[in-house]
C-alpha cells in the first residue's frame, strides 16, 4: 500500500492542476501587425491559471512592442513563443500597464527586453509586487512555480512617441490604480486601455478612484471618436469595434458610486449593503456578484464617512 | 484499529476532557472549529451553552481585508438579553467585544481584524443565564491583527483622536437606526514597537436612559463604526467612553 501513496498524490495534484500547464496562447490578429491574447472572463482559479487578462502585441518596424506580460513566468514564457510565431523580429520593448499581477508577473520572460511602465507603476511593482504575487500563488497553485517579481527600468511619460519606428500615443491616466497607461497606436487606429476598460466582467476596484476613473474614461471615448480608430482593446473581455467596453466600464462604476451613496445615505451597514441585489442591467455580467461585494469592502468606508458627517 | 476511528477516539476524549461537569448540556460545534474547545473557558465554570440559530452572526463569507471585516449581529429573537459576547475563535486575541443591550435590542453592527479565516461567534446571554451562541465563518488571507494601524503611519491621526461622527435615521426602511463613526487607531500591541491601544468602554444613552453598553477589545477594526438601533427611545443620542490610556470623549448625535 504505502508504496503507492506518492503515485496516488501524483495522480491527485495532477488532476488538480488540470493536467500540462499549457496556456493555450493564440494571437487574435485586430489590425495589421497588431495582436491579442484574450483570457477568460472569470476570477483567478487553479483551472485557469490566472488567464483571466488580455495581453497584447504590435510589430513595429524595428522590432516587437509588448503590452503587458500576464500572470506568470509560465505564461510570459509562453506567450514569447507565440509571439515569435507570428513575426520572427527581435522584442523592442515591454510595457506593463499597471501594477496588477496579472499584467506584469510574466516579466521573467522578458528579462533580457527593455522593460517600461508610469512611475506610478514601477513604485507599486516594487513595494507591493511581492505581496501580489504570494496572492496568486494562493488562487491559482503551481501554475505560478517558478514566479518572481522583475521591476520594470525604463519610467515612461505620457506623450506621443516613436517607439521601434511606430508612432504610439502613451496616454498617462490614473483612476482603477494610481497609475494606468493607456496605448493608442495611431497607425492602426488600436487603444488599448490596460484595465481602464473592462467588456463582459465586472470591473475590480481594490485601488480605485471612481471619480478619477471617470474621467479617465472621458479621455479614452475622445479617442474612439477620432477618424482613425478601429478598435478598443479592453484590459479584460473581447476585443471591440467600438467604445462599448469603455461605456460598459462606466455605465458599472456610475451604478456603483450611486448604489453605494444610496446605501450610506439610507442608514445600511457594509454587510447590509453587500447583501444588496444587483440591477437586471448587471445581474447576468460575469463575477458581477463578487467583485460587487470586493468594491463595497473597499469603497465604502469612505462614501460611509461621508454620510455619517463631520465629527461633533 | 483504523485511523478514522482513531481520529474519533481522539477527538471523543478532547471532548470529555473538556469541562465534563457540562457533558450532555453540550452541542456538537456546528461551524465544526478545532478551537471550540478552548473556547468554552472564555465562560464562567458552570455556565450553560446552547448552539441557538437563532443568534444571527452576518459576515461575508471571503472578506478580502482582514482589517474590516464587516459583522452584525442580531440576537433579538431571544427576547430580552443582557450580554452578548463576541469572539473569533483563530486570532490572537479571540475576544472581539461584548455589548450589553438596555433600552436598544440586541442587534449590533461593527468590523473587525482577523488573522486569519476563523468562525466568528456571538455568545447571547439571557435572563436564565443561558449563553446562545450562534456564528459564521469567514474566509480570509488573515495578517489584519499584525499589520500596524494606518493611523500609526499618519502625522496627524492624534488631532482627531476619539471624534464622534454619526447620524440618526428618522424615517424611511431604517427609521430608529443609529450609525457612529469614532477616530481611533485600534492598535492592537502585537505590531513590534506599536503598544496596545483601543477604545475600552462606549455607551450610548438617549433621554438619560442607556440604550446600549460596549466593551472593547484590540480586534475591533480600526475607526471603528457601529451601526444600532434605538428602541423606542427618542430624542437626541449621547455617546460617551474612554480608550485604554484614559482618553475619554462625549458627543452628541441628533435626531
Amino acid at each position: 500500500m504505502k508504496r503507492w501513496l506518492p503515485l496516488a498524490f501524483l495522480g491527485v495534484a495532477l488532476a488538480a492542476a488540470g493536467a500540462d500547464f499549457d496556456y493555450r496562447l493564440s494571437a487574435e490578429r485586430v489590425a495589421d501587425d497588431v495582436h491579442v491574447f484574450v483570457g477568460k472572463t472569470e476570477d483567478f482559479t487553479p483551472a485557469n491559471g490566472g488567464n483571466i487578462v488580455n495581453t497584447g502585441f504590435i510589430v513595429a518596424p524595428g522590432g516587437i512592442v509588448v503590452i503587458d506580460s500576464g500572470p506568470s513566468r509560465r505564461y510570459g514564457e509562453q506567450m514569447r513563443r507565440a509571439i515569435a510565431a507570428v513575426d520572427g523580429r527581435p522584442l523592442a520593448l515591454v510595457i506593463n500597464t499597471h501594477h496588477h499581477p496579472d499584467h506584469f508577473l510574466g516579466n521573467q520572460a522578458y528579462a533580457d527586453v527593455p522593460l517600461a511602465a508610469l512611475p506610478g507603476t514601477i513604485e507599486g511593482i516594487a513595494s507591493d509586487g511581492n505581496a501580489f504575487a504570494e496572492n496568486l500563488y494562493r488562487l491559482t497553485g503551481d501554475w505560478m512555480a517558478g514566479t518572481e517579481v522583475v521591476v520594470p527600468k525604463q519610467a515612461l511619460a505620457g506623450d506621443r512617441q516613436e517607439i521601434a519606428g511606430r508612432r504610439l500615443r502613451l496616454l498617462a491616466l490614473d483612476g482603477h490604480t494610481g497609475a494606468d497607461l493607456a496605448i493608442y497606436d495611431e497607425a492602426s487606429g488600436v487603444l488599448f486601455t490596460g484595465d481602464l476598460g473592462f467588456f463582459g466582467r465586472a470591473p475590480t476596484t481594490p485601488h480605485a478612484d471612481v471619480n478619477r476613473w471617470l474621467a479617465a474614461l472621458d479621455t479614452l471615448e475622445a479617442i474612439t471618436r477620432e477618424p482613425g480608430f478601429r478598435a478598443v482593446v479592453p484590459g479584460h473581455g473581447p476585443v471591440a469595434r467600438d467604445a462599448a467596453p469603455l461605456r460598459q466600464t462606466r455605465a458599472w462604476l456610475n451604478w456603483l458610486q450611486m448604489a453605494l451613496r444610496r446605501s450610506a445615505e439610507s442608514g445600511l451597514d457594509m454587510n447590509e449593503t453587500m447583501a444588496q441585489p444587483l440591477p437586471a442591467e448587471f445581474a447576468g455580467l460575469p463575477v458581477a456578484a463578487s467583485e460587487y461585494r470586493r468594491s463595497v469592502g473597499h469603497l465604502f468606508p469612505a462614501v460611509e464617512r461621508e454620510a455619517l458627517g463631520a465629527p461633533r | 484499529m483504523n485511523p478514522m476511528t482513531g481520529l474519533a477516539a481522539i477527538f471523543l476524549a478532547a471532548l470529555l476532557t473538556v469541562r465534563p461537569a457540562l457533558a450532555g448540556q453540550e452541542d456538537v460545534d456546528p461551524l465544526g472549529s478545532a478551537r471550540w474547545g478552548d473556547m468554552r473557558y472564555l465562560f464562567p465554570e458552570q455556565a450553560t451553552l446552547r448552539f441557538d440559530s437563532r443568534v444571527r452572526v452576518l459576515a461575508p463569507e471571503v472578506a478580502e481585508n482582514p482589517m474590516q471585516v464587516p459583522v452584525t449581529v442580531d440576537a433579538s429573537e431571544l427576547g430580552p438579553v443582557s450580554e452578548v459576547m463576541v469572539c473569533a475563535d483563530f486570532n490572537p486575541i479571540v475576544e472581539v467585544l461584548r455589548f450589553y443591550p438596555q433600552a436598544a435590542p440586541a442587534w449590533l453592527g461593527f468590523r473587525i481584524k482577523l488573522q486569519q479565516s476563523s468562525p466568528v461567534r456571538a455568545a447571547a446571554r439571557t435572563a436564565d443565564g443561558v449563553w446562545h451562541v450562534g456564528g459564521a465563518w469567514v474566509t480570509t488571507v488573515g495578517g489584519g491583527c499584525t499589520a500596524p494601524s494606518a493611523k500609526a503611519a499618519a502625522p496627524d491621526w492624534q488631532a482627531r483622536l476619539n471624534q464622534v461622527s454619526g447620524r440618526q435615521w428618522e424615517s424611511g426602511a431604517q427609521a430608529g437606526r443609529v450609525r457612529l463613526r469614532i477616530e481611533h487607531p485600534m492598535d492592537t500591541g502585537l505590531v513590534a514597537g506599536i503598544p496596545a491601544f483601543h477604545l475600552e468602554q462606549v455607551e450610548l444613552l438617549a433621554d438619560g436612559r442607556s440604550l446600549m453598553r460596549l466593551q472593547l477589545h484590540e480586534p475591533v477594526s480600526e475607526n471603528p463604526v457601529f451601526t444600532l438601533k434605538r428602541g423606542a427611545a427618542e430624542g437626541p443620542v449621547e455617546v460617551r467612553g474612554h480608550d485604554n490610556n484614559g482618553n475619554a470623549f462625549q458627543a452628541r448625535i441628533a435626531p
